[in-house]
Order: structure tokens, then C-alpha cells, then sequence
């Protein structure tokens, strides 16, 4: 485990971003900006074979046809397209051999973050010894999962060595031109994960410590692939609770998953992007386009906590194609100051008897927007489509807004379909009322939020709903009084 | 060590204590009476620090410390305790988990390590067993769907749990049947000690024939206007309250 739970407290207790930092470093940075030579030249710079460069361009060839969406209850400076840069991958780490040579701003940063030093020496590069936990951890796991024929790495490294698999999965869930995003994202893509759990296995664990060590440098367009083969089952952790500062304002991240029959993923996220200081200025955009797509009896669950960024677009979907497949959509999404987040999900029914569940909680405070904007589409050869809704907002004080947009497309009359939705303000009574047990405001508040997003907590794998509830509370200082 | 001087409390301009004193020792049980709105819970949140309430003259006096600068959780680590006529219900969140949070942040606030679970554990069993209350009921969502009885029993399972110098215990019995009066009384009767002191707040004598009070206080229109012994509950049981409210005129 890279976490204890004291290691844990104390980075929490660093609450770093309160403060704000940001490092400055070389890298190896192409030009800004974007057109076929800077495409061609990412595909190059990662030494990808033709197809994917190829793909890339019909991508970028699709975007620049594209407009940017207007219509998520969101309003944000538009970012300026040809003032990023594409490509900024860390210097090729030098072996150090030890802290002492690593750049001290980059250090300086790590410590903010509260990184433990083991981690920070991985992520600095250092050469790191069998003695050292958190990457004996990893290369345990690798072993472990070797064995059972399971293939996580990164997303460049899968494209070179498993191409055949790569080829044959990416972009047929979220195809490249499938939105603005996508499509910059399936051009421009940096890096990101790549997993394939072969028939019949079951993943002995949760794909997160690992993926934390894995993850840590990848850029501003992830992209993640996870294929679950027949009666395959993996439970999938994206992100991690240390909160991130990152220079780059702009986030458009691609997640695939497909689920072949009788497979079941779990994909667990919990963001926590720098959402700008109490202004609202700095913070993050996140547009992210997730999907998956389930065969016939297979199962996805998205679960995530979203805390972070300024502006947050996500709409982790399922595709329901196969008869009696299973969707699942958790979400706790926590706006504070001048926060933005417009998140729901689409479960779109096509085989028969699929069955979708969404459960959202949304918590506004300061002077912060949130919208749950979520699509239950059922087509007509769906039959006995089921699908249950259930979405509640809690509010904290009087300038924070809460928006629900449910659609429904229903084109098939067997189908039955569910929606709950409730608004409630943290009152001033139960506030008192944790007061005079003791309990002081702020935890209060965290207690009372807690409560209000258990349902979703509790769809957490264990460590990380520990971390989660730690980071609700964080994320709400300071949001009353 | 509860001492209360001329204390005037408002709310929005309108003043609901009018000049407030008592005195209560450690190891006195205190009831206070009273008709309708005549300010005894303002009185027992005033005293839990309500800051919805402008405390104009007057003092609070917690073994000689001077309440006005603590916050409501500062009173409760201090052993201030409660018992609310309404309490509110907090979806999500356990009995167990509130009080366990409770109890760690009073522990927190003494300089002292968070209780051991097993001591909890132990702890809540006991306390349960004392109030007879299911341990399931333990484990649902705090006031959620409590019956009036169920929420005040709660309540006082948080006193036993907390274990105050001075518990204020306002309209306990109503709602309550007439065995779980009993079993609630009992409860708080064990509870009582030479170094704690309880105010009842109730309307009816039937809870002061199980909890037996030292005092009896009249608070009418912000003001005690009548204090003495257990037998003035029983005497105003008889007449109520009118022969009090033309004396009070006078
Ligand atoms: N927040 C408030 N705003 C306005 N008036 C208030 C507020 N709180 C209390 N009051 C008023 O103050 C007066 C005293 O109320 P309080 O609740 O203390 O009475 P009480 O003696 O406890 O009555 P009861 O026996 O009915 O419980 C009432 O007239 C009530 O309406
Ligand atoms: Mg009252």
C-alpha cells in the first residue's frame, strides 16, 4: 500500500492547494499550437506504428470540422486552442542516484503534495532499490498479474507491444469524432492506461496503487482502455485524493471500457484537479468523454467522487448492447466557491432486459454551480428495460445553485423507468445540534455530507472511500461561517 | 456550578429573557416549569450557546468561568449537555458514527487520543442495555424516522454516552410512554451524581415523581417568578398557572 492512513492525514493536512504552487521545469516541449505536422510528430515522438499515426489524423481531420458544445450549464473562458502545447513529456529521466540531485523545485512540489519519499523518488525518476515498498508493491503486482495473462500498462507501451488488441478495441466505444473532445483527444493523446483481463479471469485486485504510480506524469489528453474479455471481472481505480496542481488549464481525457459477455467491470474515479483559488481563477477544465459498452450479461459500475476543477464536463455512459447487460452510475459531485461541474451519465438500453441504475449526489456550496444532466434512452428492441434514477442535492448557503436535467427517450413501451429527486439545505438547526455534542462546524459539515453521500461512499472500494470522506471534508472548508 | 445573573436574551429585537437568575449546585437535580413560550428552552439553549440569540446583560457562569466567548462545542467539551425538545434528525449518518464523532472530538478537545474501539464498543453496550434500546436502532440514520418517544430515548442514551457535568434536559418526557418514562427516569437517575447537576424542563409532575427534583422553578414571561421546593410542581399540578401570572402582575 502506497497510503497509510497517517501518510494519508498528513498530506490531507497539507490541503496544499489552498496556497497554490506550480513547478518549472524543463521538458522536452513541442511548438504551441495544432495542425498535421504537430499530430504527425506526437505519433513520431511516441514511435508508433502508421496505423495509429494515420488514426490520429483522421481524428484531427474530424475536430477541425467540429465546434466546441454550448449547451453544459457551464460558462467558462474558452480555451485557445492553438495556444497549447501538445507534447510536453518530462525530460528522459536521468537515473539519479539519489534525492539529492533531483530538481528542488520538482521536489518542492512533491512535498507540498505530501508525497512520501519512496513515491517521490519514483516519480522523480531516482533509481529506485527492491528495498523500497511501494515499488516492490508494484513489481509484486506486475507478477501477480502476469500470471493470470492480465496486460496493464501504459497506453503507449500497449499500442507497440500488444497492437492487435489496441487496434481491434480503441475508439469503438467512444468513436474519434464522437465529440469535440474526443476527437481532440484521439489526435492529440499523450498517454494514459491500457488493461485487458483475458477470459474467464478474475482480477485478484483493485487496479490502484499501481495505477497511482503508473499514472503520475501523464499529460492533459489521457487516454485509458480497458477491456474485459468473456466472464472477465476488474475493479478499476482512476486518480487519487492528492490534490494536483497542474499547469495545464485544460483536461480532455478518452476512458473506453468494453465488458464482453458475462464480464463485469468496476471503475472506480475519485479527481481532485486544482478548482482555482477562492476567485475561481487557475483551476482546471475537465472535459471528459467516458463510456462503456456492455455485452450480452456484462456489468459496468462507474462510481466516482468528483471534487476538483473549476469546470467539470463528464458523462461516464453505458452503452446496454447486450440482452440482460447491467448499468451502474454512482456519483458524489462536490462544487464549493466558483466551481462549475455540469455530470450525469447516459445509460442507453438496446438488448433486452437491461437494467441501468444511477444514484447522483450533488453538493453545492459557495457560490458554486452544480447540474446533474443525465439520458436514460431506451430503443425499441429493448424490451423490459428497467431503469431506476435517484438524484438528490444538498445545498450549503444561499448563492450556490443545484440543477437536475433528467431526459428520457423511451421507444419501447414495456420499459420502466424511475426518477427521484430531492433538494436539501444543511440546516442551522443541525448544525447546533452536532455543536452541542461537541462536534465543531466544519466536521459537522463533513459529517452531515458524509451521511448525505453514503449511498455512493459505500460503492467504494474500502481504502479509497477512507480517502474520499477525508477529501469531501477538505474540499468544504471553509464553506460556511 | 451553574450560576446565571440577570441574564436578558433576545431574537430579532424582541427581548424572551427578561432578567434571569439561578443557582444550581453540583448534585441538584433543578426543574423548571412553565406555560407555553414563556422562554425555557431559549433559557436552555442560551446556556448550550445558541448563537441565534442576543445575550444582552446578564452572565453565565460555568464553575465560575464566564460561558459568553464559547462557542456551543466549547460548552460541550466543558460537560454541557443538551437534551434538545425537538431533536433534528441527520440522514446518513448513525446513531453509533454521531456519537463515536462526538465523543472523539470532546477527547480531542481534552488533549486525549481518540477512544479505542473496544472501549466504544463497550461503552455503547452498556449504555443500550441501560436505556434498553435495540442495538439496531443504533445503527439507522440519527432522528431518521424516530418516533416522538424514539428520539427522546436517543437522547438520553447521548447523555449516558457523553456523561455531562450538567444535562439540560428540556421536555424529555413528552412523547414518551408511560414505560419508557420509566425506563428514561431510571436511566437518568443512574446517571445522577454529586459531581453533575441536571435541569429538567417539563410540564408535568408525573416525570418529577421518578426524577425527584431539589428545586422548582416558574419561568413565566422571561422571568423566574417563583422558586421553592418539589411540592410547588404538585401544588401548581393543582391550580396551574394563573394565581402565578397575577402574582407575577402585581
Ligand atoms: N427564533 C425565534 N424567533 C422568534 N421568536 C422566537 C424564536 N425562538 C423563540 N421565540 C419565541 O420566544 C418565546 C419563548 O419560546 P421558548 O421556546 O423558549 O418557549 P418555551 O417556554 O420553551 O415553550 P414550550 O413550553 O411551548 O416549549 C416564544 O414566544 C417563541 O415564539
Ligand atoms: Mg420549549
Amino acid at each position: 500500500m502506497a497510503y497509510t492512513e497517517e501518510e494519508l492525514k498528513k498530506e490531507l493536512e497539507t490541503k496544499e492547494y489552498e496556497y497554490g504552487f506550480y513547478t518549472d521545469i524543463e521538458s522536452d516541449t513541442l511548438p504551441k499550437g495544432l495542425n498535421e505536422e504537430i499530430v504527425i510528430a506526437i505519433s513520431k515522438k511516441k514511435e508508433e506504428p502508421d496505423w495509429m499515426t494515420e488514426w490520429r489524423l483522421e481524428a484531427f481531420r474530424a475536430w477541425q470540422e467540429m465546434e466546441e458544445p454550448e449547451w453544459a450549464n457551464v460558462t467558462y473562458k474558452k480555451p485557445d486552442f492553438q495556444g497549447i502545447s501538445y507534447y510536453s513529456a518530462p525530460n528522459k529521466k536521468p537515473k539519479y542516484d539519489s534525492l539529492d540531485e533531483v530538481d528542488p523545485e520538482l521536489l518542492d512540489t512533491f512535498k507540498k503534495l505530501g508525497i512520501s519519499i519512496d513515491e517521490q523518488k519514483k516519480l522523480a525518476g531516482v533509481a529506485v532499490d527492491i528495498v523500497m515498498d511501494s515499488v516492490s508493491v508494484a513489481t509484486t503486482f506486475k507478477k501477480t498479474l502476469a500470471e493470470k495473462g492480465i496486460i496493464f500498462c501504459s497506453i503507449s507501451e500497449a499500442i507497440k507491444e500488444h497492437p492487435e488488441l489496441v487496434k481491434k478495441y480503441i475508439g469503438t466505444v467512444v468513436p474519434k469524432k464522437d465529440n469535440f473532445y474526443a476527437a481532440l483527444n484521439s489526435a492529440v493523446f499523450s498517454d494514459g492506461s491500457f488493461c485487458y483481463i483475458p477470459k474467464g479471469v478474475r482480477c485478484p485486485m483493485e487496479l490502484s496503487t499501481y495505477f497511482r504510480i503508473n499514472q503520475a506524469g501523464t499529460g492533459q489528453f489521457e487516454r485509458t482502455l480497458v477491456v474485459a474479455d468473456e466472464g472477465s471481472y476488474v475493479s478499476y481505480l482512476e486518480g487519487c485524493t492528492a490534490p494536483s496542481r497542474d499547469e495545464n488549464q485544460l483536461h480532455a481525457a478518452v476512458v473506453e471500457l468494453i465488458a464482453l459477455d458475462n464480464a463485469e467491470i468496476k471503475y472506480s474515479t475519485v479527481q481532485n484537479w486544482f478548482p482555482g483559488d477562492k476567485e475561481g481563477k487557475g483551476g482546471v477544465f475537465n472535459f471528459v468523454t467516458k463510456r462503456g459498452l456492455c455485452e450480452k450479461n456484462a456489468k459496468i459500475s462507474w462510481t466516482q467522487v468528483e471534487t476538483g476543477s473549476a469546470v467539470t464536463w463528464k458523462y461516464p455512459s453505458c452503452v446496454l448492447k447486450g440482452d440482460n447487460s447491467i448499468g451502474e452510475f454512482y456519483s458524489i459531485a462536490v462544487t464549493n466557491n466558483f466551481q462549475q461541474a455540469d455530470t450525469g451519465t447516459k445509460m442507453i438500453h438496446l438488448g433486452k432486459n437491461t437494467k441501468s441504475t444511477i444514484i447522483s449526489k450533488g453538493i453545492s456550496a459557495g457560490q458554486s454551480q452544480n447540474s446533474y444532466r443525465g439520458l436514460v434512452q431506451v430503443s425499441s428492441r429493448a424490451e423490459n428495460a428497467r431503469n431506476f434514477s435517484q438524484c438528490d442535492s444538498l445545498l450549503m448557503g444561499n448563492r450556490c445553485g443545484a440543477h437536475t436535467f433528467p431526459y428520457i427517450e423511451v421507444k419501447n413501451k414495456s420499459a420502466q423507468i424511475e426518477h427521484e429527486a430531492t433538494t436539501s439545505k444543511i440546516g442551522e438547526d443541525q448544525i447546533f445540534y452536532c455543536n452541542q455534542r461537541g462536534i465543531d462546524t466544519e466536521k459537522a459539515i463533513a459529517l452531515i455530507v458524509n451521511g448525505f453521500s453514503k449511498e455512493v461512499l459505500n460503492k467504494l472500494p474500502m481504502e479509497f472511500a477512507v480517502e474520499a470522506q477525508k477529501l469531501l471534508e477538505i474540499s468544504l472548508e471553509g464553506s460556511v461561517g | 456550578m451553574l450560576e446565571i445573573k440577570n441574564l436578558h436574551a433576545s431574537v430579532e429585537d424582541k427581548e424572551i429573557l427578561k432578567g434571569i437568575d439561578l443557582k444550581v449546585n453540583a448534585g441538584e437535580v433543578h426543574a423548571i416549569m412553565g406555560p407555553n413560550g414563556s422562554g425555557k428552552s431559549t433559557l436552555a439553549e442560551v446556556i448550550a450557546g445558541q448563537e441565534e440569540f442576543e445575550v444582552g446583560e446578564g452572565t453565565i457562569l460555568l464553575d465560575g468561568e464566564d460561558l459568553e466567548e464559547l462557542s456551543p462545542e466549547e460548552r460541550a467539551h466543558k460537560g454541557v449537555f443538551l437534551s434538545f425538545q425537538y431533536p433534528v434528525e441527520i440522514p446518513g449518518v448513525s446513531v453509533t458514527n454521531f456519537m463515536k464523532t462526538a465523543i472523539n472530538e470532546s477527547r480531542k478537545a481534552q488533549g486525549l487520543e481518540e477512544m479505542p474501539a473496544n472501549e466504544m464498543l463497550k461503552k455503547i453496550r452498556e449504555k443500550s442495555e441501560l436505556l434498553e434500546i435495540d442495538r439496531k436502532f443504533l445503527s439507522r440514520s440519527l432522528n431518521e424516522g424516530f418516533s416522538g418517544g424514539e428520539k427522546k430515548r436517543n437522547e438520553i442514551f447521548q447523555m449516558a454516552m457523553l456523561e455531562p457535568k450538567l444535562a439540560i434536559l428540556d421536555e424529555t418526557d413528552s412523547g414518551l410512554d408511560i414505560d419508557a418514562l420509566r425506563i428514561v427516569a431510571n436511566g437518568v437517575n443512574k446517571l445522577r451524581s454529586k459531581d453533575n447537576a441536571i435541569i429538567v424542563i417539563t410540564h408535568y409532575q408525573r416525570l418529577l415523581d421518578y426524577i425527584v427534583p431539589d428545586f422548582v422553578h416558574v419561568l413565566y414571561n422571561g422571568k423566574i417568578v417563583k422558586s421553592g421546593t418539589k411540592e410547588l410542581a404538585l401544588e401548581l399540578e393543582e391550580k396551574g398557572y394563573d394565581w402565578l401570572k397575577q402574582e407575577a402582575a402585581v
